[in-house]
């Protein structure tokens, strides 16, 4: 069978895709912010994850304001990476295992979380930054040397799903990837955050104190961090901050007990503050 | 419904109310997503808001790029940013622009931490209602 054995929190920050894509990584600005990811893109070797389930929000890209799905799963065979506003990120295509896609729409679905499936989709920044950072630098022509199922969840349009709904949609990927017969090695990756804020007047509000909780209640406290509710994120973590919930997703659906075995933290990057956490099964 | 997250300073939520009012901005604003469209832009703003049934306040704060006036009318900042990246401003650049900091400063508060949260989290911190 599938099984899920570890999980990834990172930031998908768009002005760490364009420094990867303009080869600027390695300046003074932007080298704590890669230097971080070094033991990851180790990690990920290692790991070698057959399929990577990969956690995002699309940020007014494939998704306009005509339909808001607060979560839509990625059925479609590939996903381009879209024209944001400044051309397409120079990085592969995306590939799906669609099979196990179709696989966990259906089991979802039954298990009482109504999916919107997607046939087409093009992907943003929210999922190819992760891929980036974790796999390192791709060409186009490049394999991102992983299958990816991608889940798109609405953080734009107040109110995003709660952060107890994420985790329990998390529960409820976790047995249908453990549904599927395939034997698979599954790595899921909730992304977004840390503490960001973009527009009006507070804008750059950074809070490192909460970030910080965050980052610990992942393995001490989880569930009580799930119950947080929202103006909390709004307030403390900035009007973009809410985006947080979807490690929630990530989170529930890895083992209650699970070990941190590495943590990431680093303002600024633009606008944001950069977090990342690597947590794996205890039994793994 | 009563807002719990009304009383955070500086910060507009984007709820159901806020979307409702942005619609025909925030949809005009989304398809500078795509070269063909900026290109039609460009060439003539005023024709191409043609096509779309936004308010007056709204058409004017998109020809005079009032960027906290298109948030205060509806508008989302990740659509709003498709203008700003059509005139090449990006988003750490536009919100320079937005806190009124200017560009050069805001990018300094960043670089040392940026905003903190003690006296940002209430408008009664900020001297508002
Ligand atoms: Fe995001």
């Amino acid at each position: 069978m599938a099984r899920i054995t570890a999980g990834v929190g990172v930031s998908h920050v768009p002005a760490i895709g364009v420094a990867m894509d303009t080869g600027i990584t390695d300046q003074p600005y932007w080298q704590p912010v890669f230097k971080g990811f070094e033991f990851s893109r180790k990690w990920m070797a290692e790991k070698k994850p057959d399929v990577v389930f990969l956690v995002y929000n699309d940020h007014c890209t494939a998704f306009d304001a005509s339909c808001i799905p607060t979560f839509a799963l990625g059925a479609a065979a590939t996903f381009t990476p879209a024209d944001e506003g400044y051309g397409p990120r120079p990085v592969p295509v995306v590939k799906n295992h669609q099979k196990m896609a179709s696989h966990i729409a259906q089991s979802l679905i039954l298990d009482e979380f109504d999916l919107t499936i997607m046939n087409e989709m093009e992907v943003d920044h929210g999922l190819t930054v992760p891929l980036s950072v974790m796999y390192g630098d791709k060409k186009p022509e490049d394999d991102w040397g992983v299958l990816v199922i991608p889940l798109a969840v609405n953080v734009v349009q107040y109110p995003a799903p709660t952060g107890n709904r994420c985790y329990n949609l998390g529960k409820a990927i976790r047995r249908a990837v453990e549904s599927f017969p395939e034997d698979l090695n599954v790595v899921i990756f909730g992304t977004g955050g840390m503490s960001h804020q973009l527009q009006y007047k507070r804008a750059g509000l950074i809070n490192p104190e909460f970030d910080t909780m965050f980052l610990d209640k992942l393995t001490s406290d989880p569930v009580g961090l799930s119950k947080m509710p929202h103006v909390d994120y709004l307030r403390e973590a900035g009007s973009e901050g809410v985006e947080m919930v979807m490690w929630h997703v990530m989170r529930g659906a890895l083992d209650d007990d699970v070990v941190e075995v590495h943590r990431h933290y680093h303002v600024p990057a633009s606008n944001t503050a950069v977090g990342h956490i690597i947590l794996e099964n205890k039994n793994a | 419904m009563k807002k719990d997250y009304e009383d955070i300073p500086g910060t507009f939520v984007f709820d159901a109310d806020r979307s409702r009012e942005g619609y025909h901005l925030n949809q005009f604003c989304i398809t500078l997503r795509l070269q063909k469209n900026r290109d039609a832009f460009n060439a003539n703003e005023e024709a191409y808001l043609d096509g779309f049934p936004m308010t007056p306040e709204q058409r004017e704060a998109v020809l005079k790029r009032q960027w906290n006036r298109l948030l205060e009318l509806g508008g989302n900042v990740y659509y709003t940013s498709k203008l700003a990246a059509n005139d090449g401003i990006n988003f750490q650049n536009l919100a320079g622009l937005m806190t009124g900091m200017g560009v050069e400063s805001y990018r300094e508060m960043m670089l040392n931490g940026g905003r903190s949260i003690e006296g940002n989290r209430y408008k009664s911190e900020w001297g508002e209602e």
